[in-house]
């Protein structure tokens, strides 16, 4: 192919209907090769929303996003739990090594106090990652967060029930999770890139690379993560 | 030496009109003799044709629902120390001149602020923040300079030897002198300051004593004029009369915002910061409204505690009309020397700090927080909340879940397998919140991992965590 051509379909805001975004978008690596692969620029992304919704509690909803929260424990900025359904157990999130340092934990009182917690917290720009758990979304209150999300450039969560999605989003990555047999089966409903039929299949199992190889400080390679 | 000169001609007026946005008549009287007589009044009333030196009975049958202050020569001194202190941001160097003017030392922090027109534009977009308006002169001479500003010219002399000329063009009644020594002047036809000038010096005293070419050589730079600098308080108080009462909160914020870069000025002139805040709200018949705010670290930036304060103002409740309102800075701490215009823009870009504190003064400071894991083996006790950015990572345990329930749910659901365990707990016999229990990891129907226990006690059962 010519190289002048190449250089243009390189470019980042271009992506060819065959395979995912090749986005040099910012991300933090999941820590799952595999979903690592099926996402654009091989991660979470940063500066936008991400929306996760399992049918039930409890399948590992939590456990997926673990690696990540760990690799941005070096970072600076807080990652911040808003409106958590249950209480973030912390002897488990330290065995996961999340750094407790940088969690912030907000309860609001109300619906209302929750979204403007979480648009403060995206748009600050003053957290790694917002995981909120909030109710009575609408396509208002989305974009607001989406917008925010994008200002503050941090990586933000929403976990959603099953049902969400049949309505529309304005995150560009929603994924649905299963219960799988020892692992989680994750549907790619929206990315960035092409459509993917086939879920994701995560094994718990499988041997995972040390999460935040504490030698290096330049962004994580993972192949020599063992070190 | 440069000196800079603001004098505020509409003092006794700006000291209530600053606090409010609304242009409803208002109009400062004074009694002079028996007589109490408007001494200033703002443009509405102006236009409504109430003047200077009208008797206050003819004022207000002039407009109707005319607001008339009496004149506080109190709140002058006040405002004017207030103004002061904010000045400190400039320079250093600055020195009272009452009632109604400052004089500020600038020629050493020139090529800090880049220039003087820089600085210029910086002192009067500052003052109108505040709600005053100046008139500036520059001049070699601190008395030259408040001569100039009392004119009304917005001079600008760098150079002494222009400086004569200049001044011999204002009239004598701007002089610092008793009454009747300007009547003589008059008399003798010694219009300007010129003309003085350019009588013989001796003649002069023997008529008018020596204040006379005292004062003059001053102006001049002839003759020695030591000034007093203002020393800040060592404590911030500020108080605010409102012209009229308000209810509004968007109103008080208005006012408030008067007083923050008073606070701002005084900070940087104390090379310290605020870490609590206080605002009172004085109301006629009813305690005062306290409105409280505090910050993780010592703070300056005035803009930033304006955030806060409209976040805690906006969800405060008022009982009654506000009618003044006092600022006080309750914790004032030492920071260090960083200035503050260098780093402005790190405020925008992700203060970890400046979110905590937005949070919480929206929220509730119970309703953020961090969490720690503790040395306890019951569950529940195993973690605490603690203060943000407390948290320990230190003694973590893989075999927890991630979510725990803040109260154990009995269970009754018979179809969850058991995929692990027991482990046994057994623990706080010793402070009568004993716990005796196997806990097991189960799953249910659906694929969740639970984390259940068997009360040993009960034979009950309940689930505890989901390891989500």
């Amino acid at each position: 192919m010519n190289a002048a051509l190449e250089a243009v379909l390189r470019h980042s805001a271009i992506w060819r209907g065959d395979r995912c975004a090749q986005a040099s978008e910012d991300t933090i690596a999941t820590g799952f090769p595999a979903l690592d692969a099926a996402l654009p620029g091989g991660g979470w992304p940063r500066g936008v929303l991400t929306e996760i919704l399992s049918e039930q509690e409890g399948i590992g909803e939590l456990r997926l996003l673990m690696p990540a929260l760990a690799r941005l424990s070096d970072e600076a900025g807080w990652q911040t739990w808003i409106a958590p359904p249950h209480i973030p157990y912390a002897p488990a999130l330290a065995a996961a090594e999340v750094e407790l340092k940088r969690l912030l934990v907000v309860t609001p009182k109300s619906t209302g106090d929750a979204w403007w917690a979480a648009e403060q917290a995206l748009r600050s720009g003053a957290s790694g990652a917002v995981l909120a758990w909030l109710s009575t979304p609408d396509e208002r209150r989305l974009r607001r967060l989406q917008l925010a999300a994008e200002e503050g450039k941090g990586w933000g969560v929403l976990f959603r029930p099953a049902r969400a999605a049949q309505e529309r989003s304005p995150a560009p990555l929603r994924l649905r999770l299963e219960s799988a047999p020892n692992g989680l089966a994750v549907h790619i409903l929206k990315r960035r890139g092409g459509v993917l039929d086939k879920p994701v299949m995560l094994d718990w199992r499988e041997p995972r690379l040390q999460a935040r190889p504490r030698t290096s400080l330049a962004p994580i390679p993972f192949r020599h993560g063992a070190a | 030496m440069l000196w800079l000169a603001l004098h505020f001609p509409a003092f006794p007026l700006e000291v209530f009109s600053r606090g409010t946005l609304a242009p409803e008549p208002l109009a400062v009287a004074e009694k002079q003799g028996s007589r109490a007589c408007v001494v200033a009044c703002n443009e509405a009333a102006m236009n409504d044709g109430v003047r200077p030196g009208m008797p206050v009975s003819a004022a207000q049958a002039l407009v109707a629902g005319l607001i008339v202050r009496w004149r506080a020569p109190a709140a002058e001194q006040e405002s004017l120390a207030g103004l002061a202190a904010w000045a400190g941001r400039f320079t250093p160097s600055v020195s009272l001149q009452p009632p109604d003017g400052l004089l500020l030392e600038i020629g050493g922090c020139l090529r800090l602020h880049r220039g003087l027109d820089r600085l210029l534009s910086k002192v009067k977009d500052g003052l109108s923040a505040l709600g005053y308006a100046a008139i500036q002169a520059c001049a070699p001479t601190p008395h030259g300079a408040w001569l100039l500003a009392k004119a009304g010219k917005g001079a600008c002399i760098r150079d002494p030897t222009r400086l004569e000329s200049v001044l011999a063009t204002l009239p004598v009644g701007l002089l610092e002198q008793p009454l009747e020594v300007l009547d003589g002047l008059e008399m003798i036809g010694a219009h300007t300051l010129g003309e003085c000038l350019r009588l013989p010096r001796a003649g002069l005293v023997r008529r008018f004593g020596r204040r006379l070419p005292d004062e003059l050589e001053r102006a001049l730079g002839k003759a020695h004029d030591v000034r007093a600098f203002f020393v800040p308080p060592a404590r911030f108080e500020r108080r605010l009369e409102l012209p009229a009462p308000v209810e509004a909160a968007e109103a008080l914020l208005f006012a408030v915002r008067r007083l923050l870069p008073e606070l701002e000025g005084y900070l940087v002139l104390h090379q310290s910061g605020v870490q609590q805040l206080e605002l009172l709200c004085r109301h006629e018949d009813v305690p005062d409204t306290v409105v409280s705010i505090g910050f993780v670290q010592p703070v300056r930036d005035a803009g930033r505690m304006q955030l806060l304060l409209r976040e805690t103002l906006g969800r405060t409740r008022l009982p009654e009309p506000v009618h003044a309102i006092v600022l006080k800075a309750q914790r004032i701490l030492p920071v260090a020397a960083a200035s503050g215009d260098l780093f402005q823009d790190a405020i925008q870009t992700g203060d970890g700090n400046l979110l905590l504190e937005r949070l919480r003064a929206r929220l509730g400071k119970e309703a953020v927080h961090g969490i720690t894991p503790t040395a306890d083996h019951r569950p529940e006790l195993a973690w605490k909340p603690c203060e943000a950015g407390q948290g320990s990572s230190i003694s973590g345990n893989a075999h927890r879940p991630l979510w725990l329930l803040p109260r154990p749910v009995s269970c009754r659901d018979g179809r969850l397998v058991l995929k692990s365990g027991p482990e046994r707990i057994e623990s706080g016999w010793w402070d009568g919140r004993g716990v005796a229990r196997d806990y097991y990891v189960a799953q249910d129907r659906n694929g969740a991992r639970l984390w259940v226990y068997c009360d040993r006690a009960s034979g009950e059962w309940f689930v505890h965590g989901l390891f989500a």
